[in-house]
């Protein structure tokens, strides 16, 4: 019998209890949360157990959540078990003052450049990788261009707002706005009104 | 350097030497087989190359930071510029991925078209990359001679979407228009003169003498490593893995279809090349097949060139300019005022090289608030200073040619 999803979901709060939270299957792909001091205890176990044998690493990730206060980043595994072609995928959140995650370098080899092109577009600190540097932007660089403070259109244009994009500008990103909504002229702007 | 460290970095040093004597050379960005962005730094012993490091090159262009800001016909373009060889696929899998998130189901017709348009995109990317082996192991004649196929798939592109080299070729349900009698007429032609020309060029390298011994065991990499180092495609599959996308996952109704997957056992240059060349036969069979069910298609059936869903599906210029509807229809989906369903969505779809995976997360917004692109060439070039130590200088090129490196993608 192949393995389901719903005998993964079985296996992995028989093992972790509690503390796997959030199981979903948006579209049959089977999601969840891991604490992120538990990452690598969960990736371990759903390498070597013998059942499940999540031993493809296909993707790391991040994204940025601005909304969610303390828990800002998410780090975001997509594991392939080859033998019973079954995919799953789940997220740490970590705050973004201390975004530390440990590092599954020592379990997948294809886990170095993705957390070094992760650490270098949300500066997600892998703890224990060997050579944590940017990858695809230059070393001088002193910001994580894939968080969402950062913009790509100009600030001051006001007809990119978010609201065009359907989510009503709340992220401060596109214009920056103060308390009532209005917009601030470029030249009143101070550099600490940006987003940090 | 004493005898512990010429050990630590196994270098041997000619006797009574007592100083370093590795060469540290930059390979690239400027040599011709780097695309102008990679650099390779080596540590020679000789010509032996005792480490080696990469760098992948500045050229990204945020890809993922620009989609964030886009509706989601906006982001085709984008797409098109990922893996240039094969960007049908790219395109495909892009509307695919779309197509998931807004539960948009296409007819047969346009699956099996889709499956001729990918597998022509997938055997112009193999062309290239095997004959640009040759041409990096000295022998050029193949690349030049193959070219003219390529150009034969690239009409027929251009008889399909107007354009060559970048697509743009989908649509979300579908394809802007149906193929025209001279793309069917160019694809007959193309089906019944490539096979010869296949064989002829299978035959100029892979029982060549001087190719084998340039190929075979340069680079090997067990199917252990390959694994572990996340390869995909064509060249985890030289090692020994029967993984391929279309058969474990399929889409675009790959699994109406008989194919094989070529698998080789040692996983080095020569397997490589032996694997993408079966898998071109593989996809003429493909296509052949794929093209027959197109032609046995009656009735309503055999003119249907994309699904019936014009909330998401752009309608065709002609109507555009004549008809009010179709007007307010093209402004609204290109502004992208139609509602997006919030969700997550993970589409992989076999591109040239390996499993090209979207990651799109929305949260019904009108662009992606976060759209992640896996890319095999990225993954790969990560192995290459394990596949090259204790080499020759000379087999590092042949490994970045055999491993499809393609800068676009690499540095999306």
């Amino acid at each position: 019998m192949s393995l389901t999803n719903q005998h993964v979901i079985q296996r992995l709060q028989e093992n972790f209890g509690d503390s796997l939270s959030g199981f979903e299957e948006p579209y049959g792909f089977l999601t969840f949360i891991a604490p992120k001091e538990l990452n690598l205890k969960v990736l371990q176990f759903l390498y070597d157990d013998q059942e499940l044998r999540f031993q493809f690493l296909t993707d790391i990730t991040a994204v940025h959540y601005p909304d969610r206060k303390g828990e800002e980043l998410a780090v975001v595994y997509h594991l392939h078990n080859l033998v019973d072609n079954i995919r799953l995928r789940f997220k740490v959140f970590t705050n973004i003052e201390t975004p530390d995650v440990y590092s599954a370098t020592a379990l997948y080899a294809s886990a170095n450049w993705m957390e070094r092109e992760t650490y270098d577009f949300f500066g997600v600190n892998f703890v224990g990788h060997p050579d944590l540097r940017r990858i695809l932007n230059v070393d001088e660089m002193d910001y994580f261009p894939m968080r969402k403070e950062y913009p790509m259109e100009d600030q001051t244009r006001i007809d990119k707002d978010d609201e065009m994009f359907g989510r009503g500008g709340h992220y401060d990103y596109g214009n920056i706005n103060d308390d009532q909504g209005n917009t601030i002229p470029e030249s009143e702007q101070g550099k600490d009104t940006y987003p940090v | 350097m004493n005898l512990a460290e010429q050990q630590k970095h196994h270098v041997r040093l000619p006797d009574g030497s007592i100083e370093k004597t590795t060469t540290t050379l930059n390979l690239g960005p400027t040599h011709p087989a780097t695309h102008g962005v990679f650099q390779n730094i080596l540590e020679l012993d000789g010509e032996r190359i005792v480490s080696a490091e990469q760098t992948v090159g500045y050229i990204h262009r945020a890809f993922e930071k620009i989609a964030e800001r886009r509706p989601l016909y906006q982001i085709t373009p984008l797409t098109d510029r990922l893996n240039y060889c094969s960007s049908p696929i790219n395109n495909m899998g892009w509307h695919l991925t779309c197509e998931k998130l807004l539960g948009v189901q296409t007819p047969k017709r346009v699956d099996y078209l889709r499956i001729i348009i990918m597998e022509l995109a997938r055997i112009s990317d193999h062309l290239i990359c095997n004959s640009v082996i040759g041409v990096d192991t000295g022998a050029f004649t193949g690349f030049l001679y193959v070219m003219q196929y390529r150009e034969l798939i690239y009409e027929i592109y251009e008889e399909v979407c107007g354009s060559r080299l970048t697509t743009n070729i989908g649509r979300i349900g579908g394809f802007e228009r149906d193929f025209n009698d001279i793309a069917f007429r160019k694809l007959e032609k193309f089906l019944k003169e490539y096979p010869a020309v296949l064989k002829e060029f299978e035959n100029l390298f892979a029982r060549n003498r001087i190719f084998m011994e340039r190929t075979m065991g340069a680079g090997p990499i067990s199917a252990e490593r390959a694994l572990n180092y996340g390869f995909t495609g064509p060249n985890l599959r030289a090692a020994g893995v029967d993984y391929d996308v279309r058969v474990h996952t399929p889409y675009s109704s790959y699994e109406d279809f008989d194919f094989n997957i070529p698998v080789g056992k040692t996983g080095d240059v020569y397997d490589r090349f032996l694997v993408r060349n079966q898998e071109m036969w593989e996809s003429l069979k493909l296509i052949e097949a794929a093209y027959r069910k197109v032609q046995d298609m009656k009735g309503t059936a055999a003119d249907v060139y994309h699904a019936d869903v014009p909330e998401y599906y752009l309608p065709a210029k002609k109507d555009v300019y004549t008809k009010m509807e179709a007007l307010i229809y093209h402004f609204k989906i290109i502004m992208g005022e139609i509602d997006m369903p919030a969700g997550e969505v993970y589409h992989a779809v076999e591109g040239g090289n390996g499993e090209l995976g979207f990651y799109l997360i929305s949260d019904g917004g009108r662009a992606p608030f976060r759209l992640h692109f896996r890319r095999p060439c990225f993954i790969y070039y990560q192995a290459f200073s394990e596949l090259t130590k204790g080499s020759m200088l000379s087999d590092a090129i042949i490994v970045m040619s055999s491993l499809n490196l393609i800068a676009g993608e690499m540095d999306a």
